[in-house]
């Protein structure tokens, strides 16, 4: 574990001192190509901007008013039918909508069934295997103005049901 | 199709709360829904600018064509259509590479830059291209080699073994990710017969 945490903590040093290295070896002006490159990133953010509150908005809106909580009472009963842990269903059905919410449950559905029960793991895999989905697509395309996404949002979301199921199956089954 | 999901989503909030008498919480989610995204942005800022500053060094150097050589193989099976020489496939590359390291925040920029390449070769402006639905596929899947949050939130919570998740994690990732580019791979077919 101590190397896995260790890993964690130098990955990004380490990839940015490599990265300048490199560039010095090959004799290049690392500080005037940085800052050139880090110019661009103004231009990309700014547009993403109208976006994303339009997204947190609706997705706010939807959370506190309690549709989401009305949504997970109503499927409650086939989760039982299916096995499925019940405790799991608001982290499996805002996973691919908030990244920061899905966060805050999982930590909340992590502690109260602690951290070592089958739901703890069952929802600790959910949040390592699977993207915050919905926010993702949102993100990408609206930063170029599409308006058909076609079947961007069927095969993610088809992805992260296989996901959340292969978690679920690993720790009921094994 | 937000034209149409976003205006449901807070009609729906706005009649639910009216019901539930939840007025003085949904009206909370809606200030705070700006102050959110203010906060986030001026987050993402400087994430954005910093990594993008990165990538530039990385472009300008011949690292790049190793990262090229070494992903050729993955490049060819998941996006064919996809020109070489194009702009993007450098920085597709860089995405892929920066998901599987599990930086998530560089990774971002880089597909940003690399949806904007894409969207410049597309026929269709109003339309993703095959390789845009692959590519958004992949960076939703969230392949990464260490899920560094997770253990990082399992540790602080006392577990006995924080790194216990990793096999499950890779084993739902790569299956989640192959259902996914399975989808993708049906179904840009079928529309091409059309």
């Amino acid at each position: 574990m101590t190397i896995v945490s260790y890993l964690s903590e130098i990955i990004i040093p380490f990839v940015i001192v490599f990265v300048i290295g490199y560039g010095i070896v090959e004799k290049k002006n690392v500080y005037d190509i940085f800052i050139k490159g880090a110019k661009n990133g103004v231009k990309i953010v700014i547009k993403l901007f109208p976006t994303l509150l339009a997204i947190f908005l609706a997705i706010n809106m939807l959370r506190n008013s309690g549709v989401i909580d009305f949504i997970i009472n109503f499927v409650k009963p086939i989760l039982n039918i299916l096995n499925i842990p019940v405790e799991i269903m608001p982290l499996a059905l805002l996973r691919p909508i908030s990244g920061t919410a899905s966060m805050a449950v999982a930590t909340d559905i992590i502690k109260a069934s602690g951290v070592d029960s089958k739901i703890g793991l069952i929802a600790a895999t959910i949040m390592g295997a699977t993207e915050t989905t919905f926010y993702t697509i949102a993100l990408y395309t609206s930063s170029i103005k599409v308006k058909k996404i076609r079947f961007a949002l069927v095969a993610s979301l088809i992805a992260d049901v296989v996901g959340m199921a292969t978690a679920i199956i690993i720790f009921n089954y094994m | 199709m937000l034209n149409k999901i976003w205006p449901v989503f807070i009609i729906l909030s706005f009649i639910y709360a009216l019901l539930k008498s939840k007025m003085p919480e949904l009206n909370d989610s809606i200030f705070n829904s700006c102050s959110q995204t203010v906060e986030m942005l001026l987050t993402f800022l400087g994430i954005m600018c910093m990594w993008n500053g990165i990538m530039q060094i990385i472009k300008e150097t011949t690292l790049i064509d190793k990262i090229k050589k070494l992903l050729k193989p993955f490049m060819k099976f998941l996006f064919p259509e996809l020109n070489k020489k194009s702009k993007a496939y450098e920085e597709m590359s860089m995405n892929i590479v920066a998901n599987l390291l599990g930086l998530g925040n560089a990774a971002t920029p880089l597909g940003l830059k690399a949806m904007q390449s894409l969207q410049e070769e597309n026929e269709n402006k109003e339309t993703l291209s095959n390789t845009m639905i692959m590519f958004l596929v992949l960076n939703t899947a969230s392949i990464q080699i260490i899920p560094t949050t997770i253990i990082a939130i399992r540790s602080s919570l006392g577990a006995e073994n924080p790194a216990k998740i990793i096999v499950p994690v890779w084993i739902s990732t790569i299956l989640a990710a192959s259902a996914g580019i399975l989808t993708v791979k049906i179904l840009s077919k079928r529309k091409e017969k059309k």
